[in-house]
């Protein structure tokens, strides 16, 4: 039923809705061919690595979490590992595997909430998930109680996922009892159904045909599924040491966005759920490798829309590490250890922090003066990551729509759809800088 | 009668405000069922002419945040400010104190007049808000309440006393007795049950001032603890930059 494509196109959708930030899709077809396809970044500046400048290091992270609301708790994680970087602490086992739950609690609640309500209306063609209260009510209720849950979490170990309040560098200002800790353990292990629930509901969604190989760019640590640390790895065999990220991340400003993009060796690289799922698949815990099998997701996979299967799968992985976590935690007690309340004396230079986030990998780095105060920051979010391949993305998928005979709604709304799988985070996005570390 | 319609949009911010709306999860179900969502990029695909109540969060930092700020009034019946960055102006005020072409420079370097921007400021540095819900997230339950209030027509009274009233209730034992400095004692209240020294830390004050905060037992107390200017004033700035001391620059 192929019908005839018309020869040209003019696609412009504003502010491109269920996506966190403002962007534009800008689109150009002449004569059958693609002449200019963009991502328009029109977020205003945020400018927090001047913001930064000044700032005692106990409160870097107050206001780093404040980049974004969505991936606070991962935001608060990389820039406490910058700080505790900068003062040479080292991390208690415990401090350890209550960051690694808290930022899992976080990747299940911004994961859920992509899949279920920015990613879901569009399979369902709808265009938000309320009226899909109305005719899907089991569908939304497993999806706010699963955010819920995830919140909860994070409620009961840091305060609250938005903006966390408890954690500190070099550990926790308050420390969950060992009861609310058991109390939680059992919460969780409540909603395994519902986690098996998604599974199979998103394994009925039939993603669009697409593939564009790509550099995929991810965080690999070889004791697990990286998510807190590691080093920075490509799948073009790129690696580098947390503090030699520049040799892999190389920004660049264009005049279209107020957020930077960034590039490796070729034209752009991909960050996220599938680009950590074609690194590090092996790695994740079984039950994850048997949702994967249930959706027929194997590693490389090609097709940018199965960043939204490879979330699913990474929520099972999470759901399942949160409760091995939990049962250590309980299993060893819970010490009443203090965190640092003194800068080390005279310590200066700079530190670095990464950290694999829902939408991929996140760095912060800072340098500080002898008293504690950041003098320089630099920050390379995942949504800057991906803003190039999102453009190489579009320069494959245009012709192939075309090819497939689509009009130019249908060519929009599919575009809108990709945009979406990246699920970019574009508020984040808009504040990375270009700083030279004397 | 047709329902009200909502809109909820974001300037310049995180957007954890908006997402803090999501978090009300099934308590927002009746609020669906007496009003339809009008604009919600977020959330949601779609557009309306004509807002009976917007939320709106974030601050104004360009020239073209002011356009929308003022098309949106326009549009609108009630305007809530909501959170910290739309009542306060919150943290974007911190790149205020220092110079705006040096601000540009460190982050885009000589392709700063790509990104202009201007003095960060709230929201009601240029439009009138009607109401304001306060904090840095907002506090879903605040959220829920003004918009019952506003969907019945009643009015929302907001709290007018400081953080150490709720926190004297909750048990927590004061923070400025443990050596740490903190702006409950002037903070309006309401962030209960997500109070920041119920969960060990100091109050940062990112609700804003009460309405007639006691400066003078605030000095006291800072004094009796050795505090600087700079460093009260470094404490007060994370959140509350005071727009009238800096837009006058």
């Amino acid at each position: 039923m192929a019908k005839s494509a018309p020869k040209s196109m003019d696609i412009r959708v504003d502010y491109v809705t269920r996506v966190e930030g403002h962007g534009n899709i800008v689109a150009r077809v002449e004569d059958g061919q693609l002449v200019d396809c963009k991502l328009e970044v029109t977020e205003s500046p945020r400018f927090f690595e001047a913001m930064l400048r000044g700032r005692s290091w106990k409160d870097a992270m107050f206001l780093t979490t404040r980049i974004c609301g969505i991936c606070a708790c991962g935001h608060g994680t990389a820039s406490l590992k910058a700080t505790e970087d900068a003062m040479g602490l080292t991390l208690s086992e415990q401090t350890l595997r209550l960051r690694k739950i808290v930022l899992h609690a976080e990747q299940l609640q911004s994961h859920w909430l992509h899949i279920y309500f920015l990613v879901a209306p569009d399979f369902f063609g709808v265009p938000s998930v309320i009226p899909l209260a109305a005719t899907h009510t089991d569908v939304v209720l497993r999806a706010m109680r699963l955010k819920k849950l995830a919140n909860y979490v994070c409620e009961v170990l840091v305060g609250r996922h938005v903006h966390p309040i408890s954690m500190v560098p070099g550990g926790y200002m308050k420390l969950p009892s060992v009861a609310a800790l058991r109390d939680l353990r059992r919460h969780v292990a409540d909603h395994e159904p519902d986690v098996w629930a998604t599974v199979d509901l998103f394994a009925t969604l039939k993603m669009p045909e697409f593939s564009r190989e790509t550099e995929y760019e991810s965080l690999r640590d070889p004791s697990e599924y990286a998510f807190y640390g590691g080093d920075l790895v490509t799948s073009d065999g790129a690696r580098a040491k947390p503090k030699d990220y520049k040799n892999i991340i190389h920004e660049s400003i264009v005049q279209h966005s107020s957020a930077k993009h960034v590039k490796n060796k070729r034209e752009s690289l991909m960050v996220g759920a599938l680009a950590r799922f074609n690194n590090n698949s092996k790695q994740l815990h079984p039950k994850a490798k048997e949702a994967a099998a249930k959706l027929g997701l194997a590693a490389p996979n090609f097709n940018t829309f199965h960043n939204n299967t490879a979330k699913v799968v990474e929520s099972v992985h999470c759901f399942y590490e949160t409760l091995r976590l939990m049962d250590e935690l309980l299993a060893a007690g819970i010490k009443d250890e203090k965190p640092p309340l003194e800068w080390p004396k005279g310590k200066k230079g700079w530190g670095v922090g990464l950290t694999e986030v829902p939408r991929g990998t996140l760095v912060h780095n800072y340098e500080y003066d002898s008293g504690g105060v950041v003098t320089g920051a630099n920050l390379v979010i995942p949504t800057n990551q991906n803003l190039a391949n999102i453009e190489a993305d579009f320069r494959a998928y245009v012709p192939q729509l075309i090819k497939e005979g689509r009009n130019q709604q249908e060519v929009a709304h599919a575009l809108e759809m990709l945009v979406r799988a990246y699920d970019p985070c574009i508020s984040c996005s808009t504040h990375l800088v270009r700083v030279e570390f004397k | 009668m047709a329902k009200p319609v909502l809109c909820i949009e974001s300037l310049s911010c995180c957007e954890g405000c908006g997402l803090q709306i999501l978090n009300c999860e099934t308590d927002l179900l009746p609020i669906f069922a007496k009003a339809d969502v009008g604009r919600f990029r977020e959330g949601s695909d779609g557009d309306v002419d004509h807002y009976t109540i917007a939320f709106v969060e974030g601050s104004i930092v360009t020239p073209h945040d002011i356009e929308r700020i003022q098309e949106l009034r326009a549009k609108t019946d009630i305007l809530v400010a909501l959170g910290a960055c739309a009542t306060i102006g919150g943290v974007n005020l911190l790149k205020n104190f220092q110079d705006p072409d040096d601000v540009g420079k460190y982050v885009y370097g000589d392709k700063r007049t790509w990104f202009p921007h201007i003095a960060a400021r709230p929201l009601k540095a240029e439009v009138k808000v009607d109401v304001e819900i306060h904090g840095c997230p907002i506090n879903p339950q605040e959220f829920l309440n003004v918009t019952k209030c506003l969907l019945m027509g009643k009015a929302y009274r907001q709290p007018n006393y400081p953080v150490c009233v709720p926190c004297k209730l909750a048990d927590n034992v004061c923070l400025w007795h443990k050596g740490v400095p903190c702006l409950g004692i002037v903070t309006r209240a309401g962030c209960e049950p997500y109070m920041c020294p119920s969960a060990g830390h100091k109050c940062i004050g990112c609700r804003g001032l009460v309405d007639k905060p006691n400066t003078q037992a605030a000095k006291d107390v800072m004094a009796e603890f050795g505090l600087t200017v700079d460093d009260v004033l470094r404490e007060f700035r994370l959140f509350q930059g005071i727009y009238d001391e800096v837009s006058k620059a």
